[in-house]
């Protein structure tokens, strides 16, 4: 059953930001908006002239009104230049205009801290500069930010609509983009960053959270939290796996539910011990070598119908141990 | 009419299949084409319909998922992305850009040329069967493995990722490319070399200043998408590292060569379409055309600016920031010769006498359609705000304003407009304003929404997204079967008037002092029986309404022809009317 209730939903619901937008929450979403609705009061003003004047003249010269045309001028070099030269003088500003705020996108100042975003089918991966690889973004409010940002397989492409960025990570190179945040999130409270460059099956749930604090004691408590060295004692290498199956991102492809609905690979639940179909006709035994050569080499042995779709180690960078502490998780969830 | 004695003209002159396979007619082909095209508007408009209605709702509603779960080895978003991608690539190389030029263009261009065909007749069957077998690749790639990586083919997801029929649709399009390139040759030709005794460049219908210009586009333009897309399948056949850096490759290069055709081609569909609104707003005014020459010259500019824009889609793309600001600025040096062209059409009106039959419901709803589509092209060219609306559902709405609504809304507006002179009937008049009402009604609701969906932060692409673009993506769905209804009206109300009790058209019902009017209708084979003189093509005063024979006739005839009107210098004496 369809709900029809969203339809009234705008004129319902309180939104957040104005008409267009989501809130301003960075230095450059005021200029942004700003240089939108100049652009779009240009805009309407000249759509209703247009349209104003030719329904008064539909309405005025229509044939029962007017059953022969009227002689008239067929040009006039004073009229066109008029309408040529005064919206030339509107696009020279707003070419300015964009070109400037432009210019602010693409030079980060020197102070900025730098995070590195790896891209990879689907998912986002965030390297601080201490080194720790996680799959959210968190800021500082006040502090300016720049992405340098990267890609392992396709082209994808950042985009953090609260912050009025956008920048495509391209494999082969480098690209950047910088903010400085306005706006500290609250508790449980992000901005959305999602993918904006088509890449394939999972394009629309390669998205992450960017998280501003409010400031740098906040931040650091976050990552003294998500940072926590792994135990290497033995028995805590499923909970380890478990940390690794979250940020390292296995969850955009693989349930630990048995579902598989929106998943484009298998779920892990009760893969350990089984015997596992092949997309090859055979079968192999699920041990812990299987699960090892899966993480290394995942097209070698590709479960019956799921496509060969996932890169050598799931397209991020795992550690000897992290691979361990996987298939510890991974045999953890045997039936 | 006397019954008995049966008519004969290009339809019925020769019968079956092969007359109509091998013809040579450009008006068969010219129906053909239009046919063939209308057929792969339906397929590609199925496919629009399984995109809106996925996305109707959010899938984290209940029951929000349109498409099933795992369909032959496809998961939903796997279909969903094959489904945007085939509705793309069909409506883009299949129907917009042939749609025009192809189908009207070869039925009307060497008609108001006064020609009895194009310049080179075997090379344009050539151009129509190349386009059937593009057809066939497309409808293969359809049915053996799909296609999954959006009409632009971005590499390097198209030659080392997809797992679908990716060398077969780009062998489709680079046929196709050359079924285009051989038409817009021919055209190019014809203009040049078969133009009539007095009809000087300046006395041109401004249909064939639209159709040359796009020529000029089609030859110089097309042959680069070809050779991009042979790039394309070497890397992916031969793991020739072109676009894939994993193979030493660059994939920006590849963005590149694609919209420096693809840029250009937006123009293949939309020049022809102004070309075919100057002509509704003149002749439907019973003006002539305000501007003629600023209109004419315009559509020599936009033709020239559009192979120097194509940066503007990759302004977050990696290419350099001033590369970047250097298509910004050309980019407005396009918007200028657009802006003429409206102001001109609506200039047109003035004092006119204006005729509200369907073709000109049509360019009215170009007119307000072109212009959204045009304004808000704005936004993108400038820099500032491109940064935040690149690759949203405010791209989406934007060029389905300009390829959808003032490509196809013309194409529409164009087969009504010619269809009295195709089939000799007339069409009934209220199905087709109901039609084009709906289809313009249902079109605002679709792509309007679209917009604020894509400033407040809905990708475009997405198979899912956040249930705060639910109440956007309703309305867009509601509008898209509004639009799909107007359509089908529009469709009906043709072939309604093929069956049962026809209504003859006259030779020329809309008072039209082009050459194309002034044969009988339906044309006999060859045209034109007299070769005609020309000079104004907007003279309206060279006709006058006929009560008996329904339609204009011509005040003072050719001797011998009373379809054809004495123009030029064979015209004896100023007419007058009351």
């Amino acid at each position: 059953m369809i709900s029809l209730v969203p339809l009234l939903s705008p004129f319902l619901q309180e939104q957040e930001g104005s008409y267009f937008f989501p809130v301003q929450a960075s230095e450059f979403a005021a200029d942004t908006d700003w240089l939108f609705h100049f652009i779009l009061w240009v805009s309407v003003v000249s759509f209703v002239l247009v349209v104003g004047v030719t329904g008064w003249f539909i309405w005025r010269y229509r044939q029962a009104r007017e059953p022969e045309p009227q002689p008239s001028a067929t040009h006039s070099v004073k009229l066109e230049l008029i309408w040529s030269i005064i919206p030339s003088i509107f696009l020279v500003i707003m070419f300015w205009e964009g070109f400037q705020v432009f210019v602010d996108h693409r030079n980060p100042p020197p102070s900025a801290d730098r995070v590195d975003v790896i891209g990879s089918k689907w998912l986002w991966t965030f390297r601080y500069p201490n080194g720790a690889e996680l799959p959210e973004l968190h800021v500082i409010k006040d502090r300016p930010v720049r992405l340098v940002l990267q890609s392992k397989d396709v082209l994808h492409s950042v985009w953090i609509p609260a912050f009025r960025v956008k920048m495509d990570a391209v494999p082969g190179r480098y690209t950047q983009l910088w903010f400085t945040p306005t706006i500290a999130n609250g508790p449980d409270e992000f901005f959305p960053l999602l993918c904006t460059e088509y890449c394939g099956t999972q394009h629309s749930s390669m998205n992450s959270k960017v998280v501003v604090h409010p400031n740098a004691a906040s931040f650091q408590t976050w990552m003294n939290e998500a940072t926590v060295d792994y135990d290497p004692d033995p028995e805590k290498w499923a909970d380890n796996g478990a940390l690794v199956y979250k940020n390292k991102g296995c969850q955009v492809c693989h349930s630990i539910d048995g579902t598989t609905a929106g998943k484009v690979g298998p779920s892990f639940k009760g893969v350990f011990g089984a015997n596992r179909p092949l997309a090859s006709g055979e079968s192999v035994l699920a041990d812990e070598n299987y699960l090892l050569e899966s993480i290394e080499n995942p097209i070698a042995k590709v479960v019956a119908n799921y496509a060969p779709a996932m890169a050598v180690n799931g397209g991020v960078s795992l550690s000897k141990e992290e691979k361990d502490y996987l298939v510890a998780f991974i045999k953890s969830l045997a039936d | 009419m006397n019954s008995v004695e049966k008519e004969i003209h290009y339809l019925n002159h020769e019968k079956g299949f092969k007359s109509w396979f091998w013809t040579l007619d450009h008006k068969r082909l010219g129906l053909m084409y239009m046919w063939a095209v209308i057929a792969a508007f339906v397929l590609g408009g199925v496919f629009a319909m399984l995109v809106r209605m996925e996305l109707m709702q959010p899938n984290s509603l209940e029951g929000g998922q349109f498409l099933s779960d795992q369909v032959g080895g496809l998961s939903a978003a796997d279909r969903y992305n094959h489904f945007f991608t085939l509705h793309g690539a069909i409506m883009v190389f299949l129907v917009i850009i042939p749609g025009i030029p192809a189908a009207l263009g070869n039925f009307a261009l060497p008609m108001m040329l006064g020609a009895k065909d194009v310049a080179f007749p075997k090379l344009n069957r050539f151009s129509f069967h190349l386009w059937l077998t593009g057809a066939l690749f497309f409808v293969g790639a359809l049915l053996w493995k799909g296609l999954d990586t959006g009409w632009t083919f971005y590499a390097p997801y198209s030659t080392s990722h997809s797992d679908t029929s990716v060398i077969m649709a780009t062998s489709g399009a680079f046929i196709l490319g050359f079924s285009s390139i051989f038409t817009g040759l021919n055209f190019l030709v014809t203009i040049h070399k078969l133009r009539p005794e007095g009809m000087t460049w300046f006395r041109m219908p401004l249909f064939l200043w639209a159709i040359y210009a796009t020529a000029v586009i089609q030859i110089l333009a097309t042959p680069v998408i070809g050779i991009a897309l042979l790039m394309l399948s070497v890397e992916r056949w031969l793991g020739i590292g072109l676009f894939d850096p994993a193979l030493g490759g660059d994939p920006v290069l590849f963005e590149h060569l694609f919209w420096f055709y693809s840029h250009p081609a937006v123009y293949v569909m939309v020049l022809p379409a102004m070309g075919v609104v100057s002509e509704l707003i003149a002749n439907f005014s019973r003006k002539p055309i305000f501007g003629y020459r600023s209109i004419a010259m315009s559509s020599v500019a936009i033709a020239i600016f559009s192979f120097i824009v194509w940066g503007h889609h990759m302004y977050v793309a990696g290419q350099s920031e001033v590369v970047s600001v250097i298509f910004s600025a050309l980019t407005f040096s396009v918007a200028v010769p657009s802006a003429i062209k409206v102001f001109n059409w609506v200039a047109t009106l003035y004092k006119g006498s204006i005729r509200l039959n369907t073709p000109m419901w049509y360019a009215l709803a170009v007119i307000w359609l072109f212009s959204i589509g045009g304004l808000t092209g704005l936004f993108l060219g400038t820099l500032g705000t491109d940064i935040h609306l690149h690759d949203t559902y405010f791209v989406v709405a934007h060029f389905h304003f300009v390829m959808v609504g003032s490509a196809i809304f013309a194409f529409i507006g164009g087969i009504y407009y010619w269809w009295p002179k195709m089939y000799g009937v007339m069409y009934n008049e209220t199905y087709g304003r109901l039609g084009c009402f709906l289809s313009w009604f249902g079109f605002n609701l679709t792509f309007l929404p679209q917009f604020v969906a894509g400033t407040r932060g809905m990708p475009r692409r997405y198979f899912d997204y956040d249930p705060q673009f639910a109440s956007y993506n309703m309305w867009s769905t509601i509008g898209a079967m509004v639009l799909m209804v107007g359509l089908v009206i529009g469709l009906f109300a043709l072939v309604h008037s093929l069956i049962g009790q026809r209504r003859k058209a006259p030779a020329n019902p809309w008072g039209a002092s082009t050459l194309d009017w002034q044969c009988t209708s339906p044309p006999p084979p060859h045209n034109f029986d007299h070769a005609p003189s020309v000079d104004d093509p907007y003279d309206h005063d060279i006709l006058r309404w006929d009560e008996q024979e329904q339609g204009f006739m011509p005040i003072d005839p050719v001797d011998g022809d009373p379809n054809l009107a004495k123009m030029g210098s064979a015209r004896t004496a100023p007419a007058t009317h009351s």
